[in-house]
């Protein structure tokens, strides 16, 4: 079974180098565990575009597709047995990255 | 037929948990589990009063059950799902032994109060797989529509399907942390039923606090070395004791000072104070609801307020208050205080709660309260007015407000009675 761990920043800064040395040793216990399939940190939500091609034409918008002071900042692909043990290694993550982290099942 | 009757109700008290864990085990579906249950007792309701009482009433509503949940997942699989009739078909043991169905009935209870729920629909769902109760006997318990139960208890199943919320036991690491989780609910649903709120309901829930102390009694036959376990039981039975004491006639609160004590049920206190003995003997320190059981076994033990060991409360509110700093047990300590140091010295530990506790209307039905029995009636008036604004219990006000009308308008008690 497959999780998404969300990472969710709600200051304007990214990750301070202490930060980063943490989520380097957690992802190196959930490669050696077995939990690993892809992690990644992203860039602000300013640098996002918001693409829609239902209509005729492709429309780009500058920005995110909801503008709030929480946001994704990275992200986490995770592979456990149940959910208590995807909700143990999200709680260590949150710890590691220092921010708070949303968990959702993949279907 | 009245036997019937009798014999089906109290299958439904002995058996619905048990039905449902073997078939949530069976199947891996608490959606099914829960619907072939509910068939299986309904199918009893209407055979047993003509075929008679089966010898092994549980064993019978297994069989049915299992019978039922077959029959759906045959007429879902022609839907198309063939998967799930291979499945089903491969998996088609008998129940297992006794011992292992009372394993499967605590799998249900720490699923149903999974920490990745909302507490009110670890309530909810509780009370539907583990305690039977129905969406609308719960929606009546806690005052809210019945769509909404069955919404909580819908979405709760769908989360624990789509997140796999394991079904079993948490390991030893986690358990205490996950039992204190399951008590919670049980603690949250006692103090429901023990102080109902809403003005169209009774004051004191008895359904409720019965069904709260019958899981708890279930949980402590499957764990019965757990010291919180017995802890809450002892709390619960040491409160339930005096239930038919705390109201009046008309239906008003009485505190316990006032209590009629030879009202009190004297062998759910001695059952109460044997657990609290046997915590003590265990010589663990003690978590919560072990110290509110310890207090509750003082009050229990006392002729009167006088003959309280006022001392070993607040010892008991200190020790507590190392566990959980909250300002609720501050308060609590203050109530004690009273008794020991008098109302002064009471008085000025509560006001040093203002700031946590200004909307929780104990906080100014105390203050009320050490007001009048220093004699600062004005005051004491103005604190009751803002008490009895703050709850919803009828038997509260009631005893608020005829607390208040008492005072003269000189400020003085006018009956003269002061503690």
């Amino acid at each position: 079974m497959q999780y998404l761990v969300s990472v969710i920043n709600d200051t304007a800064s990214l990750a301070t180098p202490d930060e980063m040395a943490a989520i380097d040793v957690f992802n190196d216990r959930l490669q050696a565990e077995g939990h690993w399939v892809f992690a990644g940190g992203l860039a602000g939500p300013n640098s996002a575009t918001v693409i829609d091609n239902r209509g005729e034409a492709a429309m780009f918008t500058d920005g995110p597709f909801v503008e709030s002071k929480e946001y994704l900042v990275g992200f986490w692909i995770i592979e456990a047995a149940d959910l208590d043990v995807a909700l143990k290694l999200a709680a260590e993550g949150s710890r590691a990255c220092n921010r708070k982290v949303e968990v959702r099942p993949f279907q | 037929m009245v036997d019937v009757q009798e014999a089906i109700t109290q299958a439904h008290h002995e058996e619905w948990a048990r039905v449902v864990a073997a078939l949530t085990r069976r199947f891996g579906d608490l959606d099914i589990a829960e619907e072939a249950a509910a068939e299986a007792f309904a199918t009893a309701v209407a055979r047993w009063p003509t075929d008679g009482v089966p010898p092994n009433p549980g064993a019978w509503l297994t069989t049915t059950a299992n019978r039922k949940a077959i029959d759906r997942i045959r007429r879902e699989s022609k839907r198309g799902d063939k998967q799930k009739e291979a499945q089903m078909l491969r998996d088609d043991d008998p129940p297992g032994p006794l011992g292992a169905i009372d394993d499967e009935r605590l799998r249900l209870i720490f699923t149903c109060c999974h920490p990745a729920l909302a507490m009110e629909s670890r309530v909810a769902l509780t009370l539907r797989m583990v305690a039977g109760l129905t969406a609308p006997e719960i929606a009546r318990a806690f005052l809210v529509q019945e769509a909404t139960v069955g919404k909580r208890i819908t979405r709760a199943k769908a989360k624990i399907k789509a997140a796999r919320i394991p079904y079993r036991v948490p390991s030893a690491e986690d358990l205490p942390g996950r039992v204190s989780g399951v008590l919670a609910v049980l603690f949250l649903l006692f103090n429901e039923g023990y102080l109902a709120t809403g003005p169209g309901t009774d004051p004191v829930r008895h359904d409720l606090t019965a069904e709260a102390i019958r899981l708890t009694r279930l949980i402590r036959a499957l764990m019965p070395e757990d010291g919180e376990v017995a802890g809450l039981l002892a709390l619960m039975l040491l409160t339930e004791a005096r239930r038919s004491a705390r109201l009046s006639a008309g239906g008003e609160l009485v505190t316990l000072d006032d209590q009629d004590r030879g009202a009190w049920d004297a062998a759910l206190i001695a059952e109460g104070h044997r657990l609290v003995r046997e915590r003590l003997a265990a010589r663990v320190a003690p978590g919560r609801y072990q110290i509110l059981a310890a207090i509750n076994a003082v009050h229990t033990s006392a002729r009167n307020v006088r003959d309280t060991d006022w001392s070993q409360v607040v010892a008991l509110y200190d020790q507590l208050a190392v566990l959980d700093p909250s300002p609720i047990v501050a308060l609590n300590r203050a109530i004690a205080v009273a008794e020991l140091d008098g109302p002064e010295v009471a008085l000025a530990a509560v006001d040093r709660l203002e700031d946590k506790l200004g909307g929780y209307y104990l906080f100014h039905a105390t203050r009320a309260d050490l007001l009048r029995r220093l004699g600062r009636g004005q005051e004491s008036r103005a604190a009751y007015d803002k008490a009895i604004a703050l709850t919803g219990n009828t038997a509260e006000i009631s005893h608020m407000t005829r607390r208040r009308d008492q005072l003269g308008a000189d400020g003085r008690d006018r009956d003269g009675t002061t503690l």
